[in-house]
């Protein structure tokens, strides 16, 4: 009697369990993202003709080169979740590296943008940004903010993906067991939608 | 089920060692971790509140200047409610009690429970490094109101960032429970058949996990313009002050009812055990906590009617604050109609119930006169706000807290408490809380506004009587814990139940076994609560 286990114990795999917690947890994700847009929309709305004015300075060819990368690698990441499920490892861990290649490349094309707004001393604190009017400081701080927030959770998306392809080459995610893969890729699809909202309301709106 | 059975391995005798409980995955232990943490953060900010009425038993400089003062209340006010209060209830008896009460061995991720309780102490050791660092705590009371919060040269940055940690770890812990809810429960133990603790913590874990998130992004904020010096919330600089309570009440409102609908959950524990009789209403108990939580989610405003805000929108504000207190009496209303005709044993818990029940109602209802406009206006920012606050608070979750730490204290410790002693030391609390807190209501009336470290000379009765009370309430707390540290040396030792409790976790030996039961625990036919059950068996 010493080791009594129920048969409904909390240590059986459960895979339901696991994407269940991790919907919720991409619910926490966007109202993270939400409080911020929030404040974008209110000043936004306050400010519309500094806000037009500000957003000129972005480059929407950039903008939009990334917003292909990006799609295009939930595409590869939803592709290597169908390998895995067809027994496909060698292809799965191809697409993942492919989404990874995508994801780098996004941050390399953010880097250059980000580049260009230095050297145009656009970042709080700089020359030509204290020069600004306020609500076009407001703009390019939550340009900052958001697109940097987004960055990071790229980064974080990137390097769960990498340890996903550790795990899977450990043969810990199997054809059997790819569950840790499909919430790889789920996390991934919400920094994809987040990044939705972002490109039109800073690069697009006119 | 014979006591002699068989007494399998505890989870306390299961592993020994440091390690084998700061890393254990076990719900039971990480409870008990969060418990020795979230005691001693009560017992550091109740020494510091010690000190805020002490500093007012006469009006003048006492003990602090203005300065102190002001950090003191706000050290006060973010250990009590971000390290206290909020998880107090549901990650200390919600991850031990949760999966026993709906018969499971475990949450559903054990691993990201200990991650929630690591996050837990790390931002607990950012907001006591504020006190040994820089400028010393931060002194804008624990709403860190823009744009002071933003200019002032304390360790805003630190205390802020310690809050969005703990939020971090309360979604985690609130993530956990709700899917445990959904996946885990034994077969046959149908929503409704649910104890309704299990149902507090389910509505209390989505207020956590829909609401904290606002105050971490907002928090975030507040460090990026104390950092880079942009103007989001500084009108000087463009931005909208206004803008921020109402992003920090967005969360801040949900979440006192994080800290209390556990506690109601604790309290429908309580009153069946010791009424022995089914609790009265038990569906509307469970949509009172669903109800509250949905409503809770949109009364933020009502701590702006004097900040700036359309006529419409208080109003509107204030018709949805009246509409909370349907529910929360719904529950009262409930709780007394179960001890009607039954036969009630009088024990230390039960005492803690019926303390709850009137200092709720007190706490509740001048609740509504802060929630009318007319009256609003003139009691805004006076002490009448602080009596409410800690009237539902202190004296209904803290006492919930307390409570239910003597009703299961046999099931987690294994020995039976000292009831003579508890009674006393619940007596010395309940007088010393009504002395303390009560004459801040009147003060507040009277015009005494809220964080000032002086008073006009006419206020000086009531704050003396407060000051006494203060002591009285902490000769209590401290006489409490004594006898329950005692008792867990030389008290008797704890059958399965020893109050006749119907609900899984007395169905196990005390302490419960590492996988929580030794036998399939049988889940009752009908209510949870079934009294008649208990009898026969």
């Amino acid at each position: 009697m010493a080791n009594f286990v129920l048969a409904n114990s909390g240590h059986n795999r459960d895979d339901e369990a696991s994407k269940f917690g991790m919907w919720l947890f991409l619910f926490t994700e966007l109202l993270l993202f939400g409080g911020l847009f929030l404040v974008y929309t209110i000043y936004r709305y306050l400010n519309s003709e500094a806000f037009l004015h500000a957003s000129y300075e972005l480059d929407v060819i950039m903008g939009t080169i990334n917003t292909v990368v990006l799609l295009t690698s939930s595409l590869t990441v939803a592709l290597s979740i169908t390998a895995i499920q067809k027994g496909n490892v060698k292809l799965s861990l191809w697409l993942i590296t492919a989404t990874i290649l995508f994801a780098l490349t996004f941050l390399v094309i953010k880097y250059f943008e980000w580049s260009a707004k230095f050297e145009h001393g656009l970042f709080p604190g700089m020359d030509h940004y204290n020069h600004l009017e306020p609500a076009e400081k407001m703009f390019f701080f939550l340009y900052f903010f958001m697109t940097g927030l987004h960055g990071l959770h790229v980064v974080i998306g990137g390097a769960l993906l990498g340890y996903i392809m550790w795990d899977i080459k450990k043969k810990e995610v199997t054809p059997q067991n790819y569950v840790f893969l499909e919430n790889g890729g789920l996390y991934w699809h919400l920094v994809d939608i987040i990044w939705i909202f972002l490109f039109p309301l800073f690069y697009l709106i006119h | 089920m014979s006591e002699a059975l068989s007494q399998p391995v505890n989870f306390f005798q299961a592993k020994k060692g440091l390690f084998s409980w700061i890393f254990s995955t076990d719900h039971k232990r990480i409870g008990l971790l969060y418990f020795y943490a979230i005691i001693s953060f009560f017992l550091v900010a109740m020494a510091l509140g010690f000190l805020m009425r002490l500093e007012l038993i006469a009006p003048g400089e006492t003990i602090m200047d203005a300065k102190t003062y002001n950090q003191v209340f706000t050290l006060h006010g973010v250990i009590m409610i971000f390290l206290f209060l909020i998880p107090s209830v549901p990650a200390f008896f919600g991850n031990f009690f949760l999966p026993i009460m709906i018969g499971t061995d475990d949450v559903a991720f054990p691993k990201v429970n200990l991650m929630s309780w690591w996050l837990y102490v790390l931002g607990g050791i950012f907001a006591l490094l504020t006190l040994v660092v820089g400028d010393g705590p931060a002194d804008t009371g624990w709403t860190f109101y823009a744009p002071y919060s933003v200019k002032t040269g304390t360790n805003v940055t630190l205390a802020v960032l310690a809050a969005f940690i703990l939020g971090f770890s309360s979604i985690l812990t609130g993530l956990n429970f709700i899917v445990t809810i959904h996946r885990l429960r034994a077969p046959g133990m149908g929503w409704f058949k649910m104890p309704l603790f299990s149902w507090a913590l389910y509505a209390t874990a989505w207020i956590q996990l829909l609401a904290t998130p606002i105050i971490g992004i907002t928090l975030l904020m507040i460090v990026a313009e104390r950092v880079f010096g942009v103007g989001l919330f500084d009108p000087a600089l463009g931005g909208d002050p206004i803008l921020y309570q109402h992003l920090f009440w967005i969360y801040s409102h949900p979440a006192v009812y994080i800290m209390v609908l556990p506690a109601m959950g604790l309290i429908s524990e309580m009153i069946p055990t010791f009424a022995k009789r089914t609790i009265f209403g038990y569906k509307a108990i469970a949509y009172s906590s669903l109800a509250i939580a949905f409503i809770g989610y949109f009364v933020w405003g009502h701590h702006m009617f004097t900040s700036g805000m359309s006529g419409p929108a208080r109003v509107i504000f204030s018709i949805l604050t009246f509409l909370v207190a349907v529910p929360s009496a719904i529950k009262v209303f409930n709780w007394v109609a179960t001890l009607y005709k039954g036969s009630i044993d009088v024990k230390t818990p039960l005492l803690y119930s019926m303390a709850f029940i009137f200092q709720f109602l007190i706490g509740g209802l001048t609740g509504l006169v802060i929630g009318a406009l007319a009256t609003d206006i003139h009691l805004h920012d006076t002490y009448f706000v602080v009596g409410h606050f800690h009237y539902v608070m202190f004296g209904g979750a803290g006492f919930a807290f307390f409570g239910a730490l003597h009703y299961w204290f046999p099931k987690i410790w294994g020995k039976m408490y000292n009831e003579r002693v508890s009674k006393i030391a619940f007596t010395l609390m309940f007088i010393g809380f009504n002395f303390l807190y009560f004459p801040m209501l009147i003060l507040g009336i009277m015009g005494m506004p809220r964080r000032y470290y002086d008073y006009l000379e006419d206020f000086t009765t009531l704050n003396v009587i407060s000051t006494v009370g203060s002591w009285v309430l902490i000769a209590g707390i401290l006489l409490m814990i004594i006898n329950l540290i005692r008792s867990n040396k030389t008290g008797e030792v704890a059958t399965r139940n020893p109050w006749g409790g119907t609900t899984l976790e007395w169905q196990t030996p005390s302490p419960p076994p590492v996988h929580n039961f030794d036998a399939t625990p049988v889940v009752p036919e009908g209510s949870p609560y079934d009294h008649k059950m208990n009898k026969t068996g």
